[in-house]
């Protein structure tokens, strides 16, 4: 099951909603594109400035801790692009944090490039990306 | 997935007057993804913390959508800076309604 809609989803999703078909059909999920598109509103994505802290090799994909740093930063975001769900977090900044730092655990479901996105007060956009090879991977990600 | 959840938060109770501080925090949740099916070939219904804040004194210090691409027993670690004697307040917004809430107070010494 899990290839049949795998492949469904990144063939037809874009289709099926530019046809107009119902939410449900996709579960109302977006691709990784469209998670970046949204939160870079319009910005160029320049890689580097982003500190991706991950491991090369996650041996549990149900458990990888992951941290995401870029100082100054109004908002990053965590993108696993191979996850049936690909946004993983994103995350706003208020007046009160201080040097722009996250740490969590999230599911990988197979082997991928995880990639950070760091939106910047001037309204540039930052990237880093971080190969992992996932031994077990989170199939429910 | 409303019973049984348990949060917990860890920093200071005490720090100097703008110093920067770790606080982590954890809760018990499923996180069930809305991608798994059961015995019967049936999907799973989605059911996961779909939001969390964390606020200094009503002043905003993270604030963060989340995706089933978290982990179960959702865990995080951030820093803020403690400019006075306050209150941190932490939120989870679960995907059933509920909103599981938590408070600790620092002391700037």
């Amino acid at each position: 099951m899990p290839v049949t809609r795998r492949e469904t989803l990144v063939s037809g999703s874009a289709a099926l909603l530019a046809l107009g078909f119902p939410g449900d059909l996709v579960a109302q999920e977006i691709t990784a594109e469209e998670a970046i598109a949204a939160f870079a509103q319009g910005a160029q994505i320049t890689p580097g400035g982003v500190i991706l802290t991950l491991d090369a090799v996650a041996e549990d994909g149900y458990k990888v801790p992951v941290e995401v740093a870029a100082e100054g930063a109004r908002a990053l975001m965590i993108i696993a692009p191979e996850n049936p769900v690909p946004p993983v977090a994103m995350v706003r900044f208020g007046p009160m944090a201080v040097e722009q730092q996250f740490s969590t655990r999230i599911r990988l479901a197979r082997t991928q490039e995880v990639m950070a996105l760091a939106r910047m007060p001037d309204g540039t956009v930052l990237s880093a990306a971080q190969f992992v090879d996932v031994v077990v991977g989170g199939c429910g990600a | 997935m409303a019973t049984g959840v348990k949060s917990r938060v860890k920093l200071p109770k005490v720090a100097r007057a703008g110093e920067v501080i770790t606080i982590k925090t954890l809760i018990t949740h499923r996180m069930e993804s809305g991608q798994r099916f059961d015995e019967a070939g049936q999907t799973i219904p989605r059911s996961i913390i779909h939001r969390f804040t964390c606020d200094f004194d009503g002043e905003t210090v993270v604030d963060a959508t989340l995706h089933p691409g978290i982990a179960t027993n959702p865990f995080f670690e951030f820093k803020a800076r403690v400019p006075r004697s306050g209150v941190f307040s932490f939120a989870w917004y679960d995907d059933d309604g509920a909103i599981y809430t938590a408070q600790k107070s620092i002391a700037v010494t």
